[in-house]
């Protein structure tokens, strides 16, 4: 075993053992590999009530669509989501830590979190990586002092807005947000602009496509909208399926039966007798 | 050339009725010299989950002990087995740790969770899992494989239309690379049993 005690339960953050290993296979002219984008087009709005967050449901590894139907609006709080962009694992796990670190303030302070405070512990974490972390977020809440809107940059600089979009797609979605966004939108008025905002970087946008996903916040109540719209269904399945005239050839089989899962039953009343 | 076609590698996991279908090929290549036709991506992490690792080979290998010793841990502590989706998300964790050297593969993990309802999910190198509910690719020959299972899967085949689906798939898509194929290896995992199945490809 090498004198790195290796994988003890490790004391959180990065590991950076393989960087020089990696570095060696670059010079050698491997190149490194690419990672899950979420190409995306996120949104945020306020309305009357609250806040409505948008996202499409398309993950992208170069060019080639690898998940058609993926979550892109994590939970953050009970009262506060986040739409994320960039880079797949980073807006994953970035959002995981701060949605426990949020949980555990509640614990300690005995409140709801606000928003903002989610805004200052995302905005420290990635300015401290100084943008290598790459996650572009739309968060957005309704807390004790009302609804609230941000977006994050990579890097770590925030804005506070009544309207925002992220993304690849945020120039298609800011045209719609541009033209038709007012104040005081009702419920429904803000999810049909939020949709169509999304629509149009679905349609517009390479780097977005398939379903549109919703979420609604307001006073003490969230509905999170999963596949509110899928303008893009698979309509050509033949209903015969597919037929393989000729079989694979199998060289070897190997069949291991599975233990029966044992079910244990506690019997009432039969205490252990000394 | 990218480090993912140093060694080849193709891997598709596809979920069917209460069961489902892991496969791999069969080439460990040094760019495109061929050195084993008989190397194994897919490794048991215990009766109901599997793993299959495509990418680097001695990533895959390392990473495959990593995770074994994890479980074997989490077995002693908590007397059980872990579930797929706990797995999956210990995988995740294991690989974002290195976000900035990270582990050269990509995980396809496949396991039968409570109710023996099927789990499937593929990772990129850095742990951004994907969940899938019919199938999941990785390895060179992705693209070809995506085509395929698009083409070929039906959802709630039973275990032997399945067997045969996900084995036409992935030697189809290994034809159309140079650096997977010699052969496929497919465990079809039922609630009662898993079978192994070691397929006759192209060796070429």
């Amino acid at each position: 075993m090498s004198q790195s005690s290796v994988d003890l339960p490790p004391k959180g953050g990065f590991s950076f053992d393989l960087c020089k290993r990696n570095d060696m296979l670059t010079q050698k002219g491997l190149k490194a590999p690419g990672f899950l984008k979420t190409g995306t087009t996120i949104v945020g709005l306020i309305f009357q009530d609250g806040v409505i967050l948008g996202a499409d449901t398309r993950a992208t590894e170069g060019p080639i669509v690898a998940d058609k139907n993926c979550e892109k609006i994590h939970y953050m709080a009970p009262n506060i989501y986040c739409c994320g962009a960039g880079t797949a694992a980073d807006t994953e796990a970035v959002t995981d830590m701060v949605s426990s670190q949020l949980r555990l303030h509640r614990y300690q302070t005995g409140r709801d979190s606000r928003v903002i405070t989610a805004l200052t512990l995302l905005k420290k974490h990635l300015f401290s990586y100084q943008g290598h972390v790459s996650a572009a977020l739309v968060l957005g809440g309704v807390d004790i002092s009302g609804p609230h809107l941000h977006t994050i940059y990579p890097h770590g600089s925030t804005d506070t807005l009544p309207f925002a979009t992220m993304g690849s797609g945020s120039l298609a979605a800011m045209s719609v947000f541009e033209a038709k966004y007012k104040e005081g939108l009702t419920r429904d008025e803000g999810i049909k602009l939020v949709a169509e905002a999304i629509c149009s970087g679905i349609f517009n946008d390479l780097g977005s496509g398939s379903n549109v996903d919703i979420c609604v916040i307001t006073k003490g109540h969230k509905e999170y909208l999963r596949n509110y719209m899928e303008p893009n269904p698979r309509t050509y399945v033949s209903s015969k399926g597919y037929s393989f005239t000729k079989k694979t050839e199998v060289l070897l089989t190997k069949i291991t039966p599975l233990s029966e899962r044992v079910e244990v039953v506690e019997v009432a009343g039969e205490a252990m007798e000394e | 050339m990218s480090i993912f076609e140093y060694n080849g590698s193709a891997v598709v996991a596809m979920v069917g009725k209460n069961c489902f279908a892991i496969a791999s090929d069969r080439r460990l290549g040094v760019q495109l010299q061929t050195i084993a036709t008989d190397f194994k991506r897919i490794s048991k992490i215990h009766d109901r989950v599997f793993i299959g690792l495509s990418g680097l080979a001695t990533d895959v290998q390392t990473l495959y002990q990593r995770l074994v010793f994890r479980h074997k841990l989490y077995q002693l502590r908590e007397e059980r087995d872990m579930k797929p989706e706990t797995f999956a998300s210990l995988v995740s964790a294991i690989l974002y740790e290195k976000r900035f050297g990270p582990y050269l593969c990509q995980p396809v993990i496949a396991g039968l969770g409570d109710d023996d309802k099927p789990f499937i999910c593929t990772m990129d190198s850095i742990g951004a899992k994907e969940l899938a509910k019919d199938f999941v690719v990785s390895g060179t020959a992705s693209e070809s494989l995506y085509g395929a299972c698009e083409a070929m899967y039906k959802p709630d085949m039973e275990a032997e239309e399945l067997f045969e689906t996900i084995s036409q798939a992935l030697l189809s898509s290994v034809d159309r690379d140079c650096l997977s194929g010699w052969g496929g290896h497919v465990y079809v995992v039922t609630p009662t049993e898993v079978k192994e199945r070691i397929l006759k490809g192209r060796m070429d």
